[in-house]
């Protein structure tokens, strides 16, 4: 990649040397960090000829926590707790991929149900960040009615996930091994009742938005990213489909069961915002397809590995006076067996050994490619955690699709991107 | 405070007090300051089901010269300090801070070198509310106490 | 291993016998080790001649302790196909006190953010990177926050009249308060 003679790069120091280094008919403009249109903490600087954008240089670290750092202090059990909250709008995929990861150095596979319930809220959040993805377009393209409707549906499925995990956000639900406690009684219940409800809802977002002029002329032949660049920027998952290219990672290399599943991968051949918006109505469906069939057939079984050496020792259950350890456990580990209780006790304060070894394991979340790269030397922390996140990869397209454009089809172009800047920072 | 900087001080005014203070808290506008996980929630909380606009609070502005409370949603990194400060200097008075969720408060999970560890190291914060995110409830909760604060506060210092 | 990649890697190797080691295998995963000089060359083979057109991950681990310190580094790519499932991984050390490596944004231009980060990270200079700066950290930090060398950060938190160090320090005695690391 070769730098032209007016090509510059900026910083934060650069602010002051950039207007002797373009031309003086341009205008530079600051949007964000603190912007309600950019996502996030994300600070785009502009060069604008008039309305039009000569050049776009993002600049971000202002959510940056350290959170891989903090993993490799952290025994394996706690790093899940870290990770869900990179990419906070899709908690589930960030703990699932670093479980897997940690599952392929340990050599377990966790049992079918916890696989299966995997899946089931794994998609169940890919329709809430596209939700958000949604309501947050909207609002920013100024349908702001789009932003009371997507957090409505929005509040249906946190509503289920606070049921199944006890928390709306952030879950830590999914363990190296399973997942952390059976679904309780009732929400297989609620969940079929938001999969009777769901389709119309869709229904209703796709009658105001997609024959609507005003969406239409400010979405189509915006923001165009076509598959070769794309593919040379390592830009995947609704970018790459409204693209044309089928790439998936549930149907190129299936994890967690997803083989069995019948659903369609969306893809669009016109590659700009008004084909990732219909991409992304279209996962919805096939996501709502998916949960059915997992809701409808969910088998029974063990949540956890059988291995006592890995497994999480405590067992929850909805006691009288509210979620703890199991009554019968506790009995068991304090009163009948103290090498049951040395065990707890080991295991929940040190952790579990994982084998040497590097892997990265990619999962599909709901802005591409999330690629976990995890190296043990065989303690109980992690030494590496590296991840590879969809929206850090995904955000440096974004000076591509608007150059030359104007300058309000930056907030269209960078809202169709759906960057999470806790994924971007980390 | 542009109302008090014209009354005599050392004067109680109680009507007048009560009536500004309802007036302030009824209609505080906060300044979109959403950074992670927490502004998800603080979104919520301004959506249709747990409903904002009850209190006077669905108008969150994005520019800060027009804003009365800041809610500070999320961790706050390294990089950010200066600008979380910069935009608390651009409010005019009076102004409110909530800090919402334990990254803002106290750096939350996150004791490293990339968080600033509580953000009333950088500004002075009115109402702390703990939660990981806290539900939109538990932030209205901290809203409503922000209010009987407001409600509370003496117009004029005594003299 | 599915064929395609096995030829394409009997070719690279092939290609480039003095840079390119044998393909390992663990986990169900297969990498190469490349030497630097001929890092980038490997890598635009196996994008031209195999089916990878997608740079997957380009990231770096800090082996401080565990490997010598010639091999103190390890920057990873991870090469995958929209077409086939096959991955590969392509490893290359670096050595400490010599922290310089090819850039393989001549490659694919997505390497960019990538590289800025093991940049910000570790120190890890790209030879070959149009705008070699800081990415996450301000401009003026010091030092590389993802090397082992780097400690965590962070401070003692007040708990009940004791001071709790951050967990890389825990048992050891504080160095921003009196604690003395253990209650009695």
């Amino acid at each position: 990649m070769s730098v032209a003679e007016n090509e510059v790069f900026l910083g934060g120091r650069d602010w002051e040397t950039l207007h002797a280094r373009t031309d003086d008919d341009t205008l530079i403009v600051n949007m964000g960090p603190q912007h309600p249109s950019t996502h996030g903490v994300l600070r785009l600087v502009l060069e604008l000829d008039g309305e039009t954008v000569v050049n776009a240089h993002s600049v971000v670290g202002y959510l940056h926590t350290g959170i891989e750092k903090n993993a490799e202090v952290r025994n394996w059990t706690q790093g899940v707790t870290f990770v869900t909250r990179m990419d906070y709008l899709a908690p589930f995929h960030n703990e699932l991929g670093y479980c897997l990861a940690v599952e392929r150095l340990l050599g377990i596979e966790a049992p079918a149900r916890a696989q299966a319930i995997r899946v089931m809220l794994g998609e169940l959040n890919r329709i809430s960040s596209h939700l958000v993805w949604l309501a947050t377009s909207g609002m920013e393209l100024g349908a702001l009615s789009v932003m009371l409707y997507g957090f409505r549906e929005r509040e249906l499925i946190l509503d289920i996930f606070e049921h199944v995990t006890g928390l709306r956000m952030n879950h830590a639900y999914v363990r190296p091994g399973g997942l952390s406690t059976d679904l309780p009684d009732g929400s297989i219940e609620k969940i079929k009742e938001f999969v009777e409800l769901f389709p119309a809802r869709l229904d209703e977002y796709e009658t105001l938005l997609t024959d609507n002029p005003t969406w239409i002329e400010r979405n189509r032949g915006i923001g165009i990213l076509d598959a070769s660049t794309a593919l040379g920027l390592g830009v995947t998952g609704p970018l790459l489909r409204a693209a044309g290219v089928p790439h998936d990672l549930r149907k190129q290399a299936p994890y967690c069961g997803y083989e069995q599943y019948d659903f369609d991968v969306p893809t669009d051949d016109a590659a700009d915002c008004l084909a990732r918006y219909r991409v992304r109505i279209a996962e919805m469906r096939e996501s709502l397809k998916i949960v059915e069939q997992v809701a409808n057939g969910l088998p029974g079984g063990p949540v956890m590995v059988d291995d006592p050496k890995i497994a999480w020792p405590a067992r929850l259950t909805l006691g009288h006076d509210g979620l703890g350890n199991d009554p019968g456990y506790i009995r068991t580990i304090m009163g009948e067996s103290m090498e049951a209780l040395i065990h707890h006790f080991k295991l929940v304060t040190e952790g579990f050994k994982v084998p040497a070894g590097e892997v990265y394991v990619p999962v599909e979340s709901p802005r591409g490619e999330l690629g976990y790269h995890v190296v043990s030397t065989g303690t109980n922390k992690p030494w590496r955690v590296h991840t590879r996140d969809p929206s850090f990869v995904n955000l440096q397209a974004m000076p591509v699709m608007v150059r030359g454009g104007l300058l309000a089809d930056v907030i269209a172009t960078v809202a169709s991107l759906d960057p999470v800047m806790g994924g971007v920072d980390r | 405070m542009g109302l008090e900087e014209h009354l005599p001080a050392g004067v109680l005014l109680t009507s007048v007090e009560k009536f500004v203070n309802w007036a302030r808290k009824s209609s505080l506008w906060p300044a979109t300051f959403g950074l992670a996980c927490c502004a998800i929630e603080m979104m919520a909380t301004g959506a249709s089901h747990h409903d904002l606009a009850r209190f006077g609070m669905e108008v969150f502005r994005a520019s800060p010269r027009q804003a009365d409370l800041m809610i500070v949603a999320g961790r706050v990194s390294q990089k950010m300090g200066p600008v979380l400060r910069r935009i608390y200097d651009q409010m005019p008075e009076p102004k409110w801070v909530i800090s919402m969720g334990v990254c803002a408060t106290s750096g939350g999970m996150f004791n490293n070198y990339a968080i600033v560890q509580g953000v009333d190291t950088l500004v002075p914060v009115d109402m702390y509310v703990p939660g990981c995110p806290p539900r939109p409830e538990m932030l209205m909760e901290g809203i409503l106490k922000l209010h009987e604060k407001i409600q509370k506060t003496p117009l004029v210092a005594k003299a | 291993m599915p064929a395609a990649l096995l030829d394409v890697l009997a070719g690279v190797r092939e290609r480039f016998p003095e840079v390119v080691s044998e393909p390992e295998e663990a986990f169900g995963e297969t990498s190469i080790e490349v030497a630097r000089t001929g890092l980038r060359d490997v890598v635009a083979y196996l994008r031209d001649e195999g089916p990878f057109e997608l740079l997957a991950d380009w990231s770096a681990v800090d082996y401080l302790g565990v490997e010598p310190p010639e091999r103190r580094f390890l920057c990873a790519a991870v090469l995958a196909s929209v077409r086939h499932p096959a991955r590969v991984r392509v490893r290359v050390f670096i050595p400490q006190g010599d922290e310089h490596c090819p850039s393989l944004t001549g490659v694919w231009a997505g390497a960019d953010a990538l590289e800025r980060e093991m940049f910000d990270f570790f120190g890890i200079r790209f030879d070959g990177h149009p705008d070699l700066r800081r990415i996450f950290m301000p401009d003026e930090w010091d030092g590389h926050p993802q090397r082992k060398d780097y400690p965590l950060g962070g401070t003692d938190v007040a708990y009940r009249g004791a001071f709790v160090p951050p967990p890389d320090r825990r048992g050891q005695p504080s160095t921003t308060s009196g604690y003395p690391g253990r209650l009695s």
